[in-house]
C-alpha cells in the first residue's frame, strides 16, 4: 500500500470512528429509553428513525452544507471543508441506524432480566445497565453496521469535506476522484481496502453474535 | 416465632384485574411457608409483592416490624431473593450468574469465588462454574438459579413453583435443599403440588381467587380441615 493510500485509509478510519463515538453519545441513551420504557409517542419516535434510515446522504449533505456554509446558521464556526464537518455529518447520518438497531437489541433481551437483576439487589439504574450488557452482541452489530455506513458513504464526505488532499480526502472521495482523473489503479486499491474493512468488521460482529 | 414479613390488607390490581384482594399474611421467621392454589389464584403475584418487585395497589407491607415504603424498598430488596418459575439466566457463565448479586453487595475476588463455589456445592454442581449457563439442562439451570439465590444468603427466599419443570431426581434435590434451609432462612414456596406442600411446609396457605382462605399447619389443612372448602382444596378439587 502506497504512503498516499495509507494516509487516506487512516484518515477515513479516524473520521468515521469519531463519528461513531459522537453519535453514540446521543443514540445510546435514546435507544435505552426507547428499548426499556413504554410511553406515549414511543412508536412515533421509532417510526421516525426507521423512516430516516432511507434518507439519501446527498440530501443530508446539502442540508448540512447550507448550515455550515459562511452564510449558514453555523457559518461562524468555519466548519465547512474540515474533518470535523464530515464527522458531524456522518454522526447524524448513522444516528437512525444506531437507534433502530440498538433499540431492537435491547427489546430482544428477555424482559424477565430486569426483574431478575432487581431481585438480586440491583437498583433501577444497575438493572438498565445489566439489560444493556445482555444486549451486547446486538449492540456490537449495531455499532459495526453504523461504522460501515459512515466509512462507505460519499455524499457527506464530498459536500462537507471538499475532498482536500491531506486534510479531508477519504477512501470514498479518493475512489470518485480517481475515476474522474483516470487513476483507476489507486481507485481500485482504495476500493479493495474499503471492502476489506467492511467485510472484516461484519464477519467479526457476526461471530460475536453467533457465540 | 417472630414475624418476618407482614402484609396488611394488600390488594394488587393490574389491567382491570384484581390479582390479590385484601390479603393479610404473616410470614414467620425461619419457617417454610407454602402457598398452594390453582393456576391463576394469584400465587406469583403474591410472591412478587413479597419480593418487593411490585407495589401493592393498596395495603401495607412491613419487614421485621418496619413499614416498607418507596424510600426503603431498595434496602429491603437486598435481603430478599426470588427464584422464578422458569429459570432466568444471564447470557454468561454459571460463575458470573452467581457472582452478579455478590458483586452488587460489594464483595470481590476470592470472597466471591468462595461463595460461588460453596453455592455450587450445595446444589451438587461442583465444577460447573466455567460452563455457559444457558447451555445446561433444565434441571441444572434450576439448580444454578437456586445456587445464585443461596449464595446471597438471603433472609427471605421466595420460590415460585421451584420443581414444576423438573424430573423427579432434580425435584428431589431441590426439595432437600429447601428442607435444609429450615430454621436458618425464611422460605416461601408457591406451588400447585399439594403433596410437595405436605412434605415441605411448616405452614400452608391456601390461595383462591386472590384471597387467602386459610393458613395453618399441614396437618390442619390436609388431615383435619376446618370446613368443606378447605377439605376440597386439600384434595386438589379446585386445581
Amino acid at each position: 500500500m502506497s504512503e498516499q493510500l495509507l494516509d487516506i485509509v487512516l484518515r477515513s478510519l479516524w473520521i468515521s470512528g469519531t463519528a461513531l463515538l459522537l453519535s453514540l453519545l446521543w443514540s445510546l441513551p435514546l435507544a435505552l429509553i426507547l428499548g426499556l420504557r413504554r410511553f406515549r409517542g414511543r412508536n412515533t419516535i421509532i417510526s421516525f428513525f426507521n423512516a430516516m434510515l432511507g434518507v439519501p446522504t446527498v440530501a443530508l449533505g446539502l442540508f448540512l452544507y447550507l448550515l455550515f456554509s459562511r452564510r449558514g446558521a453555523l457559518g461562524a464556526f468555519s466548519l465547512l471543508y474540515t474533518p470535523t464537518a464530515i464527522m458531524i455529518g456522518q454522526a447524524i447520518l448513522i444516528t437512525p441506524i444506531l437507534i433502530s438497531l440498538l433499540t431492537s437489541a435491547i427489546e430482544a433481551v428477555d424482559p424477565r432480566i430486569r426483574d431478575l437483576a432487581r431481585t438480586l439487589g440491583a437498583s433501577e439504574r444497575q438493572a438498565s445497565l445489566t439489560i444493556l450488557r445482555e444486549a451486547r452482541k446486538g449492540s456490537i452489530l449495531a455499532g459495526v453496521s453504523a461504522f460501515n455506513r459512515a466509512i462507505a458513504e460519499l455524499g457527506i464526505a464530498l459536500m462537507l469535506g471538499g475532498n482536500i488532499e491531506g486534510l479531508t480526502r477519504v477512501m470514498t472521495t479518493q475512489i470518485a476522484l480517481g475515476v474522474n482523473r483516470g487513476e483507476i489503479i489507486l481507485s481500485l486499491e482504495a476500493t479493495l481496502v474499503l471492502l476489506a474493512i467492511v467485510f472484516t468488521l461484519t464477519l467479526i460482529a457476526n461471530r460475536f453474535r453467533g457465540d | 416465632m417472630a414475624v418476618h414479613m407482614k402484609l396488611h390488607r394488600v390488594t394488587r390490581r393490574y389491567d382491570g384485574i384484581t390479582a390479590l384482594s385484601e390479603v393479610d399474611l404473616e410470614v414467620k421467621n425461619g419457617e417454610v411457608l407454602t402457598i398452594i392454589g390453582p393456576n391463576g389464584a394469584g400465587k406469583t403475584t403474591l410472591l412478587r409483592i413479597l419480593a418487593l418487585l411490585d407495589e401493592p395497589s393498596s395495603g401495607e407491607i412491613s419487614y421485621r416490624g418496619q413499614r416498607v415504603d418507596r424510600s426503603s424498598v431498595q434496602e429491603y430488596r437486598k435481603r430478599i431473593t426470588m427464584v422464578f418459575q422458569r429459570p432466568v439466566l444471564f447470557n454468561d457463565t454459571v460463575f458470573e450468574n452467581i457472582a452478579y448479586g455478590l458483586r452488587l453487595r460489594g464483595l470481590e475476588g476470592e470472597e466471591v469465588a468462595q461463595r460461588v463455589n460453596d453455592a455450587l456445592s450445595s446444589v451438587m454442581l461442583d465444577g460447573f462454574g466455567s460452563r455457559p449457563a444457558k447451555k445446561l439442562s433444565g434441571g441444572e439451570q434450576q439448580r444454578v438459579v437456586l445456587a445464585r439465590a443461596l449464595a446471597l444468603e438471603p433472609e427471605l427466599l421466595l420460590l415460585d413453583e421451584p420443581t414444576a419443570n423438573l424430573d423427579p431426581t432434580n425435584a428431589h434435590i431441590v426439595e432437600r435443599i429447601i428442607k435444609n434451609l429450615r430454621g436458618r432462612t425464611t422460605v416461601v414456596v408457591a406451588t400447585h403440588n399439594i403433596f410437595q406442600a405436605r412434605r415441605l411446609s411448616d405452614r400452608v396457605g391456601c390461595l383462591l381467587n386472590g384471597k387467602i382462605i386459610d393458613i395453618d399447619r399441614p396437618r390442619n389443612i390436609f388431615i383435619k380441615p376446618k370446613n368443606e372448602i378447605i377439605r376440597k382444596f386439600a384434595r386438589g378439587e379446585f386445581f
